[in-house]
């Protein structure tokens, strides 16, 4: 059974007086453990087919689920706590809060669980150190370099151990340095932590990263290609 | 407590917002407990009275006097004890600048009418010998700097010319709407310096049981209704009330006023604290996507509004109840010393608390509610 299963899903939004169809009808399969990158043109339903396996969004009909549990089934309350238990999520403009550290960025998803401070700590500070920041940790966002705020970024995605990565355009506001450098941290993340990783993304570079690459276009997968590496 | 670093991390976004914010919150709630106590202060001081005391003044006006003859004849009367009698004496004390209120009285009566108003048996001994000795309230003292057997010299407005006093002691009141800041000498002293004429401000006379009040009252009234100086005579909580009637439209303006300021001040605070949450949109959205459920950012954006108006409310409300307490504030004798009420306070924690909600309630729903896909879209 695959990790993520999307079954028949239609989705639709209503723009001014018109109703815009996203999906229509569609089915598809994420592997565990697996690096997945999702192309395609603007308005294509990338960032639509992310935040519905997310748990942000929800489909107009058909299921989303999740290593068998119907995300699209779940009331706000649930989606909240399962998110908080099952999702790392990555946005393009990093979205860390500017008014903590790197050190309390990272902790957010954690003061959800029910962990200790001092197991708190321990995660946060391997959580920085596989994202290569451990000398960050008091740094706010505004004191660290686009490339250092992804990589917190990233670091508050894993260090609950989600079942799932989602990474929203990692790249898109990076220099060619920074963006490697967060490429060769996921490539890691997949290969030494076996994280299942989905990453909607423009760049071919991102893209080749990926152990498959998922091209959308008007809603549908009009190409499935197995990467080389 | 795991959520307080976020919580205050929030509050010290904006450091000069969340000061001037709490700052907006205090200033408000203390005009509110200064306000408020003004008018319960008054209260108090109407209220202030032995059922056992009743007040005889010139029914023409208590600023007419009357003859002190009149307190052989009080004395004699049924079912009345000890009397004693009263003169305003108005004069001023150096620059004028420190208004205090001086009256001429008969010392042994007047101080065993007045239990309530305590000095050191030798300083009474002593007031009671020197005709010229004064008494003076403790806080009267302390403002003058002045010390027992110092001679201060007064200047007559009502009775022209220098007077001076000899201060033979101190009284302090052990009931607090007895004023501290009055300054009490020998009646004998003003009649003999003015000619003796003989004349006494109002009467004070103790009766057995408070129930013959009216009857009394009425005996008095009419014994002396056909004399030249007709009286008005009634238990001193109503001569007390009758003052307090005067401040009553004061009152109601003090009311009035303090509170459309206290509102005013109330719906800015409340916008910032609105704008301060609308201006997180972005990073609520962040929360969400991370787990962040809407029962907990509404609880979260909740608790920044109570924590600013909670503070806000201990520095108002304990600041006027600490300033007025520690300072004896009296507004310069006028009235009683001022203190804050229990009532005054829990009215003003219910403020803060409908501060509270006024002010979190909209930005924690709009964050409880807020459809985090359109919010990221918005702003990524």
């Amino acid at each position: 059974m695959a990790l993520v299963e999307i079954r028949d899903v239609y989705k639709s939004f209503a723009r001014d007086a018109e109703k815009v169809e996203v999906f229509t009808g569609l089915t598809m399969d994420i592997e565990k453990g697996s690096f997945t990158a999702l192309m395609g043109p603007s308005g294509s339903g990338k960032s639509t087919l992310l935040n519905l396996v997310a748990g942000l969004d929800k489909p107009t009909s058909g299921k989303v689920s999740v290593n068998g549990q119907v995300v699209s089934a779940m009331s706000p309350a649930q989606l909240a706590n399962w998110r908080a238990e099952h999702v790392g999520f990555v946005f393009q403009s990093f979205n860390l809060l500017p008014v903590l550290t790197a050190y309390q960025n990272v902790e957010l998803p954690l003061l959800l669980t029910r962990l200790s401070k001092r197991e708190r700590d321990e995660r946060i500070k391997l959580a920085l150190e596989v994202v290569g920041l451990s000398d960050r940790m008091g740094h706010y966002p505004r004191q660290l370099s686009g490339g250092q705020e992804q990589r917190v970024s990233i670091a508050r995605a894993i260090v609950a151990d989600p079942t799932l990565v989602l990474l929203d355009e990692p790249t898109g506001q990076l220099d060619a340095k920074s963006s490697q450098e967060v490429l060769t941290l996921l490539g890691r993340l997949n290969d030494e932590f076996g994280k299942t990783i989905l990453i909607v993304t423009h760049d071919p570079q991102a893209a080749a990263r990926a152990k498959k690459t998922l091209h959308l276009e008007k809603g549908e997968f009009v190409e499935q290609a197995g990467a080389a590496r | 407590m795991k959520f307080f670093s976020l919580l205050k991390a929030n509050l010290f976004r904006s450091r000069k917002r969340t000061f001037l914010t709490i700052a907006s919150v205090a200033l408000a709630l203390f005009l509110f407990a200064s306000l408020r106590t003004v008018v319960t202060t008054i209260a108090a001081a109407a209220q202030f009275g032995s059922a056992r005391r009743l007040v005889v003044t010139n029914s023409t006006g208590f600023v007419l006097p009357l003859p002190v003859a009149y307190a052989n004849r009080l004395e004699a009367m049924e079912g009345i004890g000890t009397v004693t009698w009263a003169n305003w004496f108005g004069g001023k004390y150096g620059d004028n600048k420190r208004f205090f209120g001086q009256f001429a009285v008969d010392p042994e009566s007047y101080l065993a009418m007045y239990p309530e108003m305590s000095v050191p048996a030798d300083q009474k001994e002593a007031f009671f010998r020197d005709r010229s000795g004064a008494l003076i309230g403790k806080r009267l003292l302390d403002v003058f700097g002045w010390k027992v057997g110092q001679s201060i010299t007064l200047q007559g407005t009502i009775f022209p010319g220098d007077w001076t006093f000899t201060i033979s002691g101190v009284y302090t009141p052990t009931d607090a709407v007895i004023n501290d800041d009055m300054m009490l000498f020998h009646w004998e002293y003003l009649d003999e310096k003015i000619g003796r004429p003989g004349i006494a401000g109002w009467y004070i006379f103790e009766i057995d049981r408070p129930e013959d009040a009216a009857r009394i009252s009425k005996a008095v009234d009419d014994q002396f209704r056909s004399s030249p100086a007709p009286t008005k005579t009634g238990t001193e909580q109503a001569f007390n009330a009758s003052f307090a009637t005067m401040w009553g439209n004061i009152s109601l303006l003090m009311n009035t006023i303090g509170m459309a300021v206290v509102f005013a001040i109330l719906l800015v605070t409340a916008n910032a604290m609105m704008m301060s949450a609308r201006e997180r949109t972005r990073e609520i959205a962040v929360l969400k996507t991370i787990g962040f459920s809407d029962r907990r950012l509404f609880t979260l954006v909740m608790a920044e509004a109570g924590l600013v108006t909670m503070i806000g409310a201990v520095l108002g409300l304990g600041g006027a109840k600490l300033l007025y307490k520690g300072t004896n504030f009296n507004a310069a004798g006028f009235l009683p010393g001022f203190d804050v009420t229990t009532s005054t306070l829990l009215i003003g924690s219910g403020i803060a608390l409908a501060l509270m909600l006024a002010s979190g309630i909209a930005p924690a729903l709009r964050a409880a509610r807020l459809p985090v896909v359109t919010a990221l879209r918005s702003v990524e």
